[in-house]
């Protein structure tokens, strides 16, 4: 195995590069001093508690189901007991059966009983645990896609991934095949510890001499295998979120040879995550066999002071077997059950983490008494707006700005000079720093976000499509819409021709990020969507920089009748989409220099009047 | 795996030997009266078990060592072949699907490896140990005790074969959550845009429902074997009782040797029981392991022949040639090209030029191998870039793709992601070229850390970080897919003038869409069908050649025929 040395960590984060955010793999609630840790532990308890009571029913029945197999398991020893002590002498002496076959019979009855019970727990059980498991993902996924984008570009998303697949799985694991057993080993405690002193008092006090030690050596494992587990947990997000961006980049990494580098960079963090677990390990390589010590110490004694007690007939042989027996039982499955106690642990601290997921506010929050909008007119309206991606850098000074119902305006500006920042504050990815956006006079941040959505539609610069058919991503802008409606929205804007010509038209699935489509069709697609939703505010951020020339054309032509009813931004580079604009702003670092209709700007002396120049010039 | 074993095997032989010992206990001292015998006993009982608990510490910490270190490796291993499978392998594959492969599946092969396997050994071992004392304490019994494994053998057989269908079920249905999971991150921007939290929380739930079902339906499985591991043992034990105290009885055994017998098989039930659940775990990682094995399989299709030529920099002229390249994507019958000719010469700079979808973004991929050509081949300076080692290969031909691919680590890393060792100068020239000098204004220049997919940063500072990484890595073939698409026209112009002075010695490749960056080209391919259909200079091609006017002129002449056939019907 090739191991990076111990300077790796210095270059994963030469690499990396530097952040405003230091902890960005954790959430808000994680902290690492003292205070939050247990803050956090009594968040991961709540959240147990309120996955698992509405089920409390079944799982009191559960528990009376483990109960009734604990005790038709711990029948068995003592019906070796009666077997040996009661059974024998009316056998020895008048050759009587009927002791010793009732015992047998008893024996098979407990034995059927056990099997019956286990049955239906793990039945019971398995649901319950899977059941848990899916509300736990149901939540903890709806609340990563209430967040804000701005934790998302914080959290990243290979950390929600692993938020919910991995550390899934490792609560999946404990459900699997840990609560019964972690159970009945408490159940055997308890009852062992009855069983014995009712057996053999003297001899059971010896015996729970050991009791002390195996709970010092429990706490002692729990603290220091959750702060183990801790880390596994957190390594393990580092090996996801490398491996889902390098995959996802894979056409750069081929064509750029970084292979070697993204091998290096993932086996650091592999072998991070290898040693979290190895601590991890070795903890329980000192607990389970320390467990085994304890037990085979107290074995030892008894059988020691057992013998001594029998030898001086102040106590049965059978009865000192039949110590023994529960001795064993109690302690052999005890140290197996390290293991699953070691699953408990791990999936604890998954827990943690998706409590500290949950317990995330979103910056971006649904009002508490939203103000009503059914039907938006879609007036648009800037006040004194001011925001900044971060504290120091403000993108937008101060905007002030006023878009009337229906009207459409282009916005123009070099690279960079905020021109998607304002059409993300309208689709409220973010609040401003400072003043306010209002849609029919009413503050976004006052209105539910179900009605804002209806009311504003974004076409993003990415063109993000998700796998699926072409027909699923179109109606992505509108779930319910039917076939036609679908068909209708492609041909409006010129996508038809080109979906009628793929293998199964509107069945065709475009694959991860619309892999299987060319830049201008996805392009494409992701127009037909945002027409498909027909908002009252539509924003185009470049909706047409990847398409040709005909094309644009075509989706010119239709943009003036989809356009002509409702409030459009259109930020573009190529002025011809600009021309069929009301009103043109000109946008430089963050302020807007000039404002007015493309005619007027076109004759006056400003910049737009040298754009249009510039622009007319390259068409030669 | 010797010393985990080895220390297995004295686990079990000291676990076997306590009832052994108790048994002398009652049979010896107690009987005899004899108290320094007793605590000569206790004093070896406590020896074994010490010896036994330090044998179970020293296999488990050796093991967690040896388990751990192959989990690594095979991930290691796995995240190695992955990068090497081609761009084909990656289109069809779904994230989720290697990703849980990477990490859930190798995870639970390490499970089984590390507790499950010599759980398996030892357990399997202790029965046989275990029978054969029974049998040697008391043979009618012992015999019944071997006998009980013959339905054990049975059932497991059985529960084996039901239980790899299901799990197989529940870890691809794993696969497609985690996919989908990965979506809805990458996705989460245009989910916000529409709104559509509702629906994306209804389809999750349809796939978590989906492994609930699958879940359920193994537990019931489960549910129905695992008790049986109990039952069997108990039974026989219940038999034991009645015919081995009828055997005390009439002299066959001494109370003792039914004492010892009892506990012993006693100490079989715990054993037998795990068996359930170790033949469940080794089913799951049996089918973790073929889902592994999926992706092993796939053997790379792009690599080095053997005999490959290494492309050497300073004796690369640059000639590039396309000579009846076909091509089609997998499973499609359509090809995308369907013969393509082009001759570049060394330093020419080649436009190409072609409506939506034509297949240009296809033609440029295929010059640094992304893709293999179905038919015909690309030679540069007369070698068939099949022939070529792709490290030299892809060296020497660096690609701007259309969509900006960034990783989120910082800006120098993925400046230099084709040139390690380029300097800072290097980099600030590129940068320079790409007008792309805002990076020195972000927070920590060159060291700042880009947001995922570079979402950090505007559309067009995106686009000229990526041109500037192609242009760092100084190729003698540039190959440039829409590089201006996302620049407004005062840094177009600026770009295009930098751009240039690159170009004046390299041989490019130039995918475009807009008239104002034909410009930069010496010459303009038109592709059409899948075919070259034109190639000369700009403005004859504009002259002569209809379908290139209607591709790439400005001029708004209003073809009926490119009207929309929707027009006038909105959605409304
Ligand atoms: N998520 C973000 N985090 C931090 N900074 C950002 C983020 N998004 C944009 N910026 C910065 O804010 C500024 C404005 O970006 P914006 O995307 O609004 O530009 P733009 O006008 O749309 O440019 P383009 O024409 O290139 O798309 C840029 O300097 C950019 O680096
Ligand atoms: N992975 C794929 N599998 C199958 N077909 C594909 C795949 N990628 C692209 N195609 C199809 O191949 C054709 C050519 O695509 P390509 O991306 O080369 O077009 P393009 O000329 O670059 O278009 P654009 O100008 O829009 O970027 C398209 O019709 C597209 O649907
Ligand atoms: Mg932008
Ligand atoms: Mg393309």
């Amino acid at each position: 195995m090739s191991s990076p040395t111990s300077e790796q960590p210095l270059d994963i984060e030469a690499w990396r590069g530097i952040a405003s955010e230091e902890n960005s793999e954790r959430t808000a609630a994680e902290a690492t001093d003292k205070r939050s840790v247990a803050r956090l532990r009594s968040r991961s308890m709540q959240l147990l508690g309120s996955l698992v009571r509405p089920h409390r029913r079944i799982l009191a029945l559960a528990v009376v189901l483990l109960l009734v197999q604990d005790v038709a398991a711990m029948a068995g020893p003592f019906l070796v007991q009666v077997g040996i002590d009661r059974g024998i002498p009316p056998l020895r002496d008048h050759h009587s059966y009927a002791v010793l076959l009732s015992v047998g019979v008893a024996f098979l009855t407990a034995s059927g009983l056990g099997y019956l019970t286990k049955r239906a727990f793990l039945m019971l059980s398995g649901r319950i645990g899977q059941a848990i498991l899916f509300d736990l993902r149901r939540r903890v996924y709806k609340h990563f896609q209430k967040l804000s984008l701005s934790f998302h570009e914080r959290y990243t998303s290979g950390r929600m991934i692993a938020r919910l697949t991995s550390d899934m799985d490792s609560i999946s694991e404990m459900v699997d095949n840990g609560i019964d057993d972690l159970v009945l080993a408490g159940l055997n405690v308890i009852s062992v510890a009855i069983i014995l002193l009712f057996l053999d008092w003297p001899l059971a006090l010896a015996t729970l001499c050991s009791f002390p030690f195996l709970l010092w050596l429990s706490a002692w494992f729990r603290s220091q295998s959750a702060r183990a587990y801790r880390r596994t947990r957190e390594t393990v997000s580092l090996v996801i979120v490398h491996f889902v961006e390098s995959l996802g980049g894979i056409r750069a990494v081929h064509a750029y040879r970084r292979e070697p580098r993204n091998q290096e960079i993932f086996e650091a963090v592999n072998h991070e995550y290898k040693r979290a677990n190895q601590r991890a390990f070795q903890l329980i390589a000192i607990f389970s066999p320390g467990i085994k010590l304890i037990g085979n110490v107290t074995i030892a004694v008894v059988l020691t002071y057992g013998g001594y007690r029998v030898l001086h007939g102040q106590a049965e042989i059978g009865v000192f077997a039949a110590f023994v027996l529960y001795l064993r039982k109690f302690f052999e499955p005890m140290q197996d059950l390290s293991m699953f106690y070691n699953s408990l642990q791990s999936a604890t601290a998954a827990l943690e983490k998706l409590a500290g997921v949950l317990d995330e506010k979103p910056d971006v929050a649904e009002p508490t008494s939203p103000h009503e909008l059914t039907a938006s007119r879609g007036e648009l309206r800037f006040e004194s707006v001011q925001f900044g991606y971060r504290a120091d850098r403000l993108v937008l000074p101060e905007l002030n700005l006023t878009l009337p119902a229906g009207q459409t305006v282009a916005v123009v500006g070099a690279t960079g000079a905020g021109k998607t920042t304002i059409a993300k504050l309208v689709s409220r990815f973010y609040d401003p720093t400072a003043g306010r956006v209002t849609l029919d006079g009413v503050d976004l941040r006052d209105l539910a976000e179900t009605d804002l959505r209806r009311a504003v539609v974004m076409v993003t610069q990415e063109n993000f499509l998700f796998s699926g058919t072409v027909r699923e991503n179109i109606a992505f802008g509108k779930p319910d819409a039917t076939d036609a409606e679908i068909e209708r929205a492609a041909r409006a804007i010129g996508a038809h021709d080109f979906i009628a010509a793929l293998p199964e038209r509107y069945g065709t699935d475009v694959a991860k990020g619309g892999g299987r489509l060319s830049a201008g069709q996805r392009q494409l697609v992701a127009f037909a969507r945002a027409f498909l939703a027909d908002p009252a505010v539509l924003i185009l951020d470049e909706a047409t920089s990847s398409l040709d020339i005909p094309s644009e054309r075509l989706v010119q032509r239709a943009l003036r009748t989809i356009l002509a009813d409702r409030t459009a931004i259109v930020i573009a580079h190529r002025l011809s989409t600009v021309e069929i604009a009301d009103r043109v702003l000109v946008l430089d670092a963050g302020i807007v220099v000039e404002d007015g209709t493309p005619a007027q700007l076109i004759d006056g002396d400003g910049r737009y009047a040298d754009l249009h120049r510039q622009w007319e010039d390259s068409l030669v | 795996m010797i010393v985990m074993l080895v220390s297995a095997g004295l686990a079990v032989g000291a676990s076997i030997v306590v009832p052994l010992v108790m048994q002398r206990v009652v049979d010896g001292p107690v009987r005899h009266h004899d108290q320094n015998g007793l605590i000569w006993f206790g004093l070896a009982a406590l020896a074994l078990g010490a010896l036994e608990a330090f044998m179970v510490f020293l296999r488990r910490w050796t093991q967690s060592y040896a388990s751990l270190s192959m989990e690594a490796d095979v991930r290691d291993d796995l995240y190695a072949h992955m990068q090497k499978l081609p761009l084909t392998f990656h289109d069809r594959w779904q994230s989720g699907q290697l990703l849980s492969r990477a990490i859930t599946d190798i995870g639970s092969l390490r499970r089984f490896l590390s507790f499950g396997v010599i759980y398996l050994i030892v357990n399997i071992c202790q029965y046989a140990v275990v029978v054969v004392l029974l049998i040697r304490l008391y043979p009618p019994l012992g015999a019944l005790v071997a006998l009980s494994a013959v339905p054990l053998f049975l059932i497991s057989r059985q529960f084996a074969k039901r239980f790899l269908r299901v799990s197989r079920q529940v870890q691809d249905a794993q696969g497609d959550l985690a996919t989908y999971v990965e979506e809805s991150a990458h996705g989460i921007r245009v989910v916000k845009a529409f709104g559509r939290r509702h629906h994306m929380f209804t389809r999750f739930t349809a796939n978590a429902d989906k492994v609930y079902q699958l879940a359920v339906q193994r537990a019931r499985l489960d549910s129905r074997f695992a008790p049986l591991y109990e039952l069997i043992p108990n039974l026989s034990l219940a038999v034991i009782i009645v015919v081995g105290a009828v055997a005390v009885v009439q002299g066959h055994m001494t109370l003792g040797q039914l004492v010892a017998f009892a506990t012993l098989q006693m100490g079989l039930v715990w054993p037998v029981e795990s068996l359930g659940w170790i033949l469940a775990s080794g089913q799951e990682a049996m089918t973790a392991a073929d889902r592994i094995y999926d992706v092993f399989d796939t053997e790379p299709t792009v690599v080095d022949r053997p005999g490959a030529v290494d492309l050497r920099r300073d004796e690369l002229r640059g000639a590039v040639r396309f000579s009846d390249v076909r091509f089609s994507y997998p499973g499609s019958d359509t090809p995308v090209l369907a013969g393509i000719d082009l001759d570049i010469a060394p330093g020419e700079t080649m436009a190409l030029v072609g409506v939506t979808g034509s297949g240009k973004t296809t033609a440029v991929s295929l010059v640094p191998r992304l893709y293999d050509v179905t038919g015909g081949r690309i030679t540069i300076d007369g070698h068939d870039v099949r022939d070529c080692t792709l490290d030299s290969l892809r060296r020497n031909v660096a690609t701007a793709f259309e969509e900006p691919i960034l990783f989120s680590m910082s800006v120098r890393e993925n400046l230099a992601l084709g040139r390690p060792d380029a300097t800072d100068d290097d980099l600030a020239e590129a940068l320079r070229v790409a007008q792309a000098d805002f990076v020195y204004e972000l927070p920590w220049g060159l060291d700042t850390r880009v947001g995922e997919q570079g979402l950090s940063l505007s559309g067009g500072q995106r686009q000229r970080l990526a041109l500037a990484r192609a242009v760092v890595s100084r190729p003698k073939v540039l190959v440039l897919d829409d590089p201006l698409s996302a620049l407004d026209v005062n840094t177009e112009a600026l770009v295009e003038e930098a751009l240039e002075r690159v170009l004046a010695g390299t041989t490019a490749l130039l995918v475009v869409h807009r008239p104002s960056t034909v410009a930069l080209a010496d010459r303009v391919a038109l592709l059409e069908d899948g075919r070259i259909t034109a190639v000369g200079t700009h403005s004859e091609l504009l002259a002569t050649v209809p379908s290139y006017r209607a591709v790439l002129s400005a001029e708004a002449d209003d073809r009926p025929d490119l009207l929309p056939e929707g027009k006038g019907v909105a959605a409304r």
